[in-house]
């Protein structure tokens, strides 16, 4: 954590427009994002970011760690997903500009779907870090966000980076993407459901049907 | 050049002016920030379904088998436990391709990268039984510094070129295909090692190779045999992977340049 010294409080606070992200850094270092204008008291920092990460983190290893049948790993993944993440903006980024010409009800019927799959996808992807472990390396602001750095050791092969995106914009602190070795999962998810809904012609009931089946 | 390889110049070669003679030149295009550069993509789609049945009629089971023959993966590891057969293969196969990676190392002006592949290659061989297991890691925290020539292509200004689904190998570009070729060709454990030797060595690669497929069997069989559009899906992660590896994510989509960041939020 930076002590901030008379000879840096200055320098730091006053060019915001020169040396935005250092200036953002020292605030939530110093905790003082509260005493930012027009932002709410509850506002998200780095040190904010990484504890969800790490918290998110905690509960994933818990049930890699606990033996279970893969099902039922799978069913805490998505519930481990539904409380750490933003399911209701990637389910719309995936979706593409078809979410906005979507009914509320079709729409909540694929974000349920969507939820499930995200879970057993990612989740058999997450039972390949058995035996591994994930360390948080770092945050920092970026963009509207925040970017948390982790480093996964795998049993025999090189540490691989995971870098998680964290947001406040919902209203409440939620990761929203996961990269992987430079592999965004937004991208992908977006190519991905963009591809099956092509397959149903753009019936978004008849995507979130194949999406229960898929993943 | 090792006498093993020199079949395979000419049917590199051959492939090579197939694909040129097959593509009917389209722009790149950008997908969330990222260039697809894919002007063969007709002739990549044959060969990625030539690919995706190879992989589910006779790659992806023997990959089963092998790693069913392998500890039992669904019970929480214990990172001392004894590693299993699957895993010995693996980590003799990539001991054996450390010396290339640190020629590699030097032609890039990374001496410590290419130092740090050599040490491990000299401990796992030796203490580590000829790279059957990892002392290097466990007891230095000498971990292995991935490269290739196609990295090496990379760092002297080469582009990138094509998006390329060759047979058997898998994804590819034009850049890397040249690198996968000049692989074989400088790698000194096929100047040093005679015909059955370098043939063993090879062979052993291979092995490494498949026991990769076998470990990581569940994701690949997820985005070949789940995806709605497999070949698109692999073409997409395959090129963030590999631009993320060369730290060459900065000319078109970098998480880390605010202009480019995938904001859903923003919509």
């Amino acid at each position: 954590m930076t002590i901030m010294t008379p000879m840096t409080m200055p320098r730091s606070w006053t060019p915001i427009r020169t040396d935005r992200r250092r200036f953002l850094g020292l605030i939530a270092c110093a905790g003082g994002a509260a005493l930012l204008p027009g932002r709410p008291a509850f506002a998200l920092d780095s040190a904010g970011a990484r504890a969800l990460i790490d918290r998110s983190l905690g509960e994933v290893y818990q049930v890699i760690n606990s033996g279970q049948p893969a099902a039922q790993m799978y069913q805490q993944f998505e519930a481990i997903f539904a409380r750490y993440a933003d399911v209701d903006v990637i389910a719309r980024s995936a979706l593409g500009p078809m979410a906005r010409q979507t009914d509320a009800p079709v729409f909540a019927d694929y974000r349920q779907s969507f939820q499930g799959y995200i879970g057993r996808k990612y989740g058999a992807r997450f039972r390949e870090f058995i035996g591994s472990r994930i360390e948080v390396t770092g945050a920092r602001p970026l963009k509207s966000f925040y970017a948390v750095t982790s480093v996964a050791h795998l049993n025999g092969r090189a540490p691989m980076e995971v870098e998680w995106h964290v947001s406040d914009r919902s209203g409440q602190d939620l990761y929203f993407n996961i990269i992987i070795e430079g592999v965004n999962m937004l991208a992908s998810e977006r190519a991905e459901i963009g591809a099956m809904l092509a397959r149903r012609q753009g019936d978004v009931t008849a995507l979130a049907a194949d999406l229960r089946q898929a993943g | 050049m090792p006498p093993i390889f020199r079949p395979l110049v000419p049917v590199a070669a051959l492939a090579l002016t197939a694909l040129v003679a097959a593509g009917c030149a389209s722009a790149p295009v950008q997908q969330d920030g990222i260039t697809i550069n894919d002007p063969y993509e007709a002739q990549n789609r044959r060969v990625h379904a030539f690919n995706k049945g190879l992989d589910a009629r006779v790659i992806g089971p023997v990959a089963n088998r092998l790693k069913g023959s392998d500890e039992d993966d669904s019970a929480p590891r214990d990172p001392d436990a004894p590693i299993g057969p699957l895993q010995m293969v693996i980590n003799a196969g990539r001991n054996l391709s450390l010396p290339v990676k640190s020629v590699n190392g030097l032609l890039q002006g990374k001496p410590r990268d290419a130092g740090a592949n050599l040490a491990r290659f000299a401990v796992n061989s030796t203490v580590g039984l000829g790279g059957i297991f990892d002392p290097a890691t466990d007891s230095f925290g000498l971990t292995e510094r991935n490269t290739d020539f196609g990295q090496t292509l990379a760092v002297w200004g080469v582009p990138e070129g094509a998006y390329l689904e060759l047979p058997l190998l898998g994804p590819s570009t034009q850049r890397d295909a040249v690198g996968q070729v000049a692989d074989l060709l400088i790698d000194p454990l096929y100047h040093l090692l005679d015909g059955p030797e370098a043939g063993a060595v090879f062979g052993l690669r291979v092995a490494s190779k498949a026991g990769d497929r076998a470990r990581f069997g569940d994701t690949v069989d997820g985005i070949l045999q789940g995806s709605a559009d497999s070949y698109a899906q692999t073409r997409l992660i395959w090129l963030m992977n590999r631009r993320f590896d060369l730290g060459e994510t900065r000319d078109d989509y970098d998480p880390y340049d605010d202009a480019e960041v995938m904001d859903p939020y923003q919509d």
